[in-house]
């Protein structure tokens, strides 16, 4: 079978009308796993019974049961996310043999929706890090390149959907995580707005900077995952009701602004006229561009790496090595916990656990995250002005190509962090965000791709959809 | 900060650390630059009940074996730990 092309909305197609069933569907992706996945190193680990679930579909198809919108489609989901009976290990030792004991809401959406789940993929360890390299399990690699990263911390996510080693996957993104490395493997992420899909069962980073979104060959296929995962859920109190405004652009009317004063520091200059072709690109299908002004995304990245350690060592709190996950004995109680919790985070995860402690405690606190916070509200301020006067931004999604494997690790982790300084900001606002392929940078005789983020008001990922379907050519 | 983190950390790792943090927290000082005079004291967003009615609680128990069994160490449905108070 061949999967190169391949789309959800296809496959479903494809299925309906008897092409192919969804065991011959799941078989070839199983196949590609075992040819790639030792090089990927893309999924920590494979549902060996994804092939009986996909011929209870089958079965169910023949009896021409109603069936969900998924069915049959085989998914890869991100190691963060709750999926009952499984390991889950959010690509930490300190979770090694931990068990779901129930599954995360848009787990059980895509379930209920029919999907077939073909494992959990890798990541940076609890989802901190832009490169999948801060896995416990071993870096991930580009599927375009195998020297280089595929991005993160989605990391294997996109390097499944991108080498065909899924038709979908999700991930969660806190300050890049679904969109960097999608733009990085040349695929679609979306970020939705804070909360429309529901994060029960996804391990917390970061609260108030946590998204779930999926991973996807196309604008379409995302909007079909969204569209499964979206809405209300009595387990999340975040979680708010999408609008339900799909289908009401008109595209006539759509505005896009483009920002004057995003920052160049440590951006490739390709990345800068990859969006000019971009920009070209959307006034030639139509749409009208603005410029707009956007002055308080350059705090975005200094706020973001006050504001997510906070909050991460607030919820890395639990893991203590009493009721669940790695213990390691001590001389007393408090013993047990230090030494558990050395043994059982990474580096990254340890540097964040105690900067965050630091900007937390009394005396610095209204310096650092205080600050942060009040900072947060400017970048919140600056976009709701902006979108008084648009109906969407656009701005790159990275600021470079992949990078290889090992050359951003070994030096500062502030190298890492900047990664951030185009995504970070829809984090803070909340605001839905979707990167899209937009071209490609020629390195070492290797296509690497870039993507374009396009970013709308909250609770409007139909603009998104719109666009970037009209972008990519789609339908 | 360590110890207030709660992680034993050996002294070379504490020494990379401080580097570390020290180049991370200039960096981020970035924020102090900003001209936050028009941002109020608290920001308070439109806030709304949450909270479900207290009502069909599951069957006791349903789930602590599974529970249970991801936990270290336990000893007749309890988990255990080291005695906090020394004699």
């Amino acid at each position: 079978m061949n999967l190169k092309g391949l789309t959800i909305k296809k496959a479903m197609e494809s299925m309906t009308s008897g092409e192919f069933t969804s065991e011959e569907l799941t078989q070839a992706y199983l196949a590609n796993i075992k040819e790639r996945n030792g090089e990927l190193n893309a999924y920590l680990s494979i549902f060996e019974d994804a092939l009986e679930e996909a011929k209870k579909v089958d079965q169910m198809r023949a009896k021409g049961k109603k069936l969900g919108p998924l069915a049959g489609i085989p998914m890869a989901i991100k190691d963060a996310f709750m999926v009952k009976g499984r390991e889950v290990r959010a690509a930490s030792k300190v979770l090694q043999g931990h068990i779901a004991t129930y599954d995360a809401t848009a787990v059980r959406k895509l379930r209920e929706a029919g999907a077939i789940l073909l494992g959990m993929t890798n990541m940076d360890e609890f989802a901190m890090g832009a490169s999948s390299e801060n896995s416990a399990y071993g870096p991930v690699r580009n599927p375009v390149d195998t020297l280089r990263v595929p991005g993160g911390s989605s990391g294997g996510s996109a390097a499944a959907v991108a080498g065909g080693l899924a038709l979908g996957a999700i991930g969660s993104d806190t300050g890049c995580s679904v969109r960097l490395p999608a733009s990085f493997c040349g695929v679609v992420g979306l970020k939705p707005t804070y909360g429309a899909i529901s994060r029960h069962g996804l391990i917390a980073m970061a609260s108030s900077l946590d998204h779930v979104g999926p991973i996807t060959n196309t604008v379409g296929d995302a909007e079909i995952l969204f569209d499964v995962m979206k809405g209300i859920d009595p387990l999340d109190s975040t979680s708010v009701e999408s609008s339900g405004e799909a289908g009401k652009v008109d595209n006539g009317e759509i505005i896009i602004g483009v920002p004057m004063d995003l920052p160049t520091d440590g951006v490739d200059p390709r990345v800068l006229a990859n969006l000019k072709e971009s920009v070209v690109r959307l006034e030639k299908l139509g749409y009208k561009t603005k410029e707009i002004s956007l002055p308080n995304i350059r705090y975005a990245i200094p706020s973001y790496y006050i504001i997510c350690p906070a909050e991460v060592s607030a919820n890395m709190a639990r893991f203590d090595g009493m009721r669940y996950g790695l213990h390691v004995d001590g001389d007393n109680l408090l013993g047990d916990y230090k030494r558990s919790r050395y043994a059982g985070f990474g580096k990254e995860v340890r540097r964040r656990i105690i900067l965050g402690t630091y900007v937390l405690s009394a005396g610095y606190y209204d310096a650092y995250y205080y600050q942060a916070t009040r900072v947060r509200e400017l970048i919140r301020q600056d976009f709701a002005r902006a979108f008084e006067s648009v109906n969407a931004i656009v701005m790159p999604t990275t600021p470079g190509p992949a990078f290889k494997i090992g050359t951003k690790s070994k030096r500062s982790p502030l190298e890492m962090y900047v990664e951030d300084i185009f995504t970070a900001p829809t984090n803070h606002t909340g605001s839905p965000a979707i990167s899209v392929p937009s071209g490609f940078v020629e390195e070492e005789g290797k296509q690497l791709p870039l993507g374009l983020q396009i970013i709308a008001p909250h609770l409007r990922e139909d603009v998104l959809f719109s666009i970037g379907k009209r972008f990519l050519g789609e339908e | 900060m360590a110890d207030l983190a709660r992680i034993d950390m050996p002294d070379n790792e504490l020494e990379e650390l401080r580097g570390q943090l020290d180049d991370i927290l200039g960096y981020v000082s970035e924020v102090q630059k900003a001209d936050v005079s028009n941002v109020p004291a608290t920001i308070v967003p439109e806030l709304r009940n949450v909270f479900r009615e207290d009502a069909e609680p599951h069957r006791g128990g349903a789930f602590t074996e599974a529970i249970l069994s991801n936990a270290p160490s336990t000893e007749n449905g309890f988990l255990k730990v080291k005695k906090i108070i020394e004699k």
